[in-house]
């Protein structure tokens, strides 16, 4: 889902660009926020300032043991933090009209802050945004060029756990052979199958990962049948990038080869082999948002933009999983190292990295940035498979 | 790399199998039921939903069997009792089953069942080569292997077969001696339809353990692509069940050893074999149609 969200997020983007270019051609008086004098508010305060209602709302059920029930949670962390603050969050809100209707009625309770959480709710989110310039939307996972004062897109860096969870499979694995599970071919799951292998071979140098593809976000059948592959050739650890992480972790269980998750903590399909995985913890990043709006800073600030938090700064949305039962002492400390040094301004693309054809990609002492990142298309030396 | 493509067909294909025999029995009668992909998905709940509910997945198998008989009964209703067409019956109840399993389906997406477990065979599973391909398996693989030679004898060497044959042959001449052609029709499409449920509780309960929306992902077409192909005989439906299930699992098995394949051209694998076979055999398949369904494809006009 995440990775749908964001390679739709740039077309939207464009498509929503031409939209608001082709408003303002035909109606000049409409986007211009502050010029107009409708909303009688807008001057003195900053948007968001001293909000005492904050609007979120979710495209799925508060329960569905992964993206949504994410920012279920991000919400209760929310409401701990601010108990001055009143939180009201919609559930299975679908990306069309009714997005906007419901944080149209959501400022017209009173909301000053709004989430728009899912990656179809950015256009929306764009038109509630222009007719109230004293409400901050901020939108998760989507892209804005450029964005208006009172919105901003957030995110975060999703390959760093991964590439901690390889730590902990390249000390686990007794083959050498990992399994990645994985949809399509697209920047986000190669920076993920590449940071997933990069790990595993920092502890292991002859790791190889075997990435096979179903092509689709969630076939449950493929799955098996990628996994029963997987395991025939001697894959003792396997992990994944799909929506539906079930099937492939049981059959690795029934296998009784280990599992890195993915989306969310399912150590309960996989008590014996569970290692670790990643999942979502919305709340630090929601609630700096929140502080920082509520204090009237967030015109200009880094969440004005689009924001993509990383371990480097401490809010990395997206975190590792508890460890399993076998996880040994010394394999957390690693872990625990590769995290500090993430922590620290690291990055798992430092250079050198090289290509399955042995070229160098990243040379020597660079980091890729994150906009270089997002834009990966090849897989890294250690990866058995073909990007096509 | 040859013995994992072999047991991967056996068991991807079993379900394309016992789709396939489910519509062979009905097209034997006279009726076309594309819905088979839609029985095949309420069979994929029921059988999830019940075994979750019994914990028993032998009486899930039997809760997916109804909920596909059941889709096929109101395909049997329409095209049967109503003279509707049999094409746009089907298709529409396809798209009825794929939303109201998805509605239905929600709360079961993250549910855990006691689903079957693969059962190695005493001893044959022993045997190189031929063990891990045939007896390492689910129980409802099994069960398929005697499922084709079952309706193949029900349909030609039993007197039920020989009405079900006649039905989609020469319904005037059940008629003349005193049988209720509609009768015959109804049940042969009912007891495909809960086949195809079979199918499907395979995908959830055995294959997978797991329900997910739409997850039948086009295998019920593939079944009847493969009636034709296999030229509504049972035995050939066996074989061409697994053939498909070797197209399928070439994708997997290649990918794993690092072939450098395309895997988007390797999911249309099954299809260009299809069109293939449609290719070679031509005419030969309409000679080995029941007459029936000529009437069918000729004027979509109904009995």
């Amino acid at each position: 889902m995440l990775r749908t969200r964001t390679v739709r997020a740039a077309v939207a983007a464009t498509v929503a660009a031409a939209v608001v270019a082709v408003l303002a051609a035909c109606s000049p008086a409409a986007s211009g926020a502050s010029g107009g004098g409708a909303p009688a508010a807008a001057s003195d305060v900053a948007p968001g300032e001293g909000a005492t209602k904050i609007g979120v709302i979710a495209v799925g059920p508060r329960d569905d043991f992964g993206y949504n029930q994410a920012v279920h949670q991000g919400v209760e962390a929310l409401r701990a933090e601010f108990p001055g603050i009143e939180v009201l969050d919609a559930y299975n809100i679908p990306e069309d009209d009714t997005a906007a209707t419901t944080m149209e009625s959501m400022v017209a309770q009173g909301a000053t802050i709004l989430f728009a959480t899912s990656y179809g709710h950015l256009d929306a989110a764009r038109q509630v945004a222009a007719a109230h310039p004293e409400v901050v939307v901020v939108h998760q996972g989507g892209l804005l060029d450029p964005a208006p004062p009172n919105m901003g897109t957030y995110f975060g860096s999703v390959y760093e756990p991964v590439y901690l969870a390889g730590i902990a499979a390249g000390a686990a694995t007794r083959t050498g052979k990992l399994g990645y599970v994985y949809a399509i071919p697209i920047p986000q799951t190669l920076a993920n199958i590449n940071a997933f292998t990069l790990g595993a071979r920092s502890v292991r140098p002859d790791a190889t990962v075997t990435a096979v593809s179903t092509t689709s976000w969630c076939d449950p059948a493929t799955q098996a049948d990628r996994t029963a592959s997987l395991l025939a050739s001697g894959v003792d650890v396997m992990t994944q990038h799909q929506d539906c992480t079930k099937t492939v972790i049981e059959a690795t269980e029934a296998a009784g080869a280990f599992t890195v998750g993915y989306h969310a903590d399912a150590s309960s399909l996989a008590p014996e082999g569970w290692l670790t995985g990643s999942e979502w913890d919305w709340g630090p990043l929601y609630t700096q948002i929140v502080r920082t709006a509520v204090a009237g800073d967030f015109v200009g600030s880094e969440f004005n933009g689009n924001y993509r938090a990383a371990m480097a700064g401490g809010e990395n949305p997206f975190v590792a999983s508890a460890f399993g039962p076998s996880v040994t002492d010394a394999t957390k400390a690693l872990v625990a190292a590769a995290a500090a040094d993430l922590a620290a301004g690291g990055s798992p693309f430092t250079g050198p990295v090289l290509a399955q054809d042995g070229s160098v990609v990243v040379p020597e002492g660079e980091t890729p940035s994150v906009d270089v990142i997002e834009q990966m298309d090849y897989f890294v030396e250690g990866v058995v498979g073909t990007v096509s | 790399m040859i013995i994992d493509i072999l047991a991967g067909a056996v068991r991807g294909g079993t379900s394309i199998m016992y789709a396939g025999l489910g519509e062979t029995v009905s097209e034997r009668a006279g009726v076309v039921n594309l819905g088979t992909e839609g029985a095949m998905l309420v069979g994929a709940l029921g059988g999830y939903a019940v075994t979750a509910g019994t914990g028993d997945p032998w009486i899930g198998v039997l809760g997916g069997a109804l909920a596909g008989a059941l889709l096929s009964l109101v395909h049997a209703v329409l095209v049967v009792s109503r003279g509707a067409n049999q094409f746009a019956s089907g298709l529409t109840l396809y798209f009825l089953a794929l939303g109201v399993t998805a509605l239905f389906g929600a709360g079961f997406v993250s549910r855990q069942i006691n689903a079957f477990a693969t059962v190695p065979v005493p001893v044959l599973s022993e045997i190189p080569g031929v063990g891990p391909v045939l007896f390492d398996h689910d129980p409802l693989v099994y069960v398929a292997y005697v499922a084709a030679p079952l309706v193949w004898w029900v349909l030609y060497r039993t007197r039920v077969g020989l009405l079900v044959r006649t039905a989609g042959e020469r319904p005037q001449a059940l008629q003349v001696h005193g049988y209720s052609v509609t009768a015959v029709r109804y049940g042969a499409t009912v007891v495909g339809g809960a086949l195809a449920g079979v199918a499907g509780s395979h995908l959830s309960i055995a294959y997978t353990n797991s329900w997910f929306e739409n997850m039948v992902a086009g295998r019920g077409f593939i079944a009847v692509a493969l009636v034709i192909f296999a030229m509504w005989n049972p035995l050939r439906i066996m074989a061409g069940a697994y053939l498909f299930g070797a197209a399928l699992s070439l994708a997997s098995v290649l990918q794993t050893a690092g072939v450098a394949v395309n895997q988007f051209a390797l999911n249309l694998v099954p299809f260009v074999l299809t069109l293939a076979v449609l290719a070679v055999l031509g005419r030969r398949t309409l000679q080995a149609a029941p007459d029936e369904l000529l009437r069918v494809f000729d004027s979509s006009r109904a009995a």
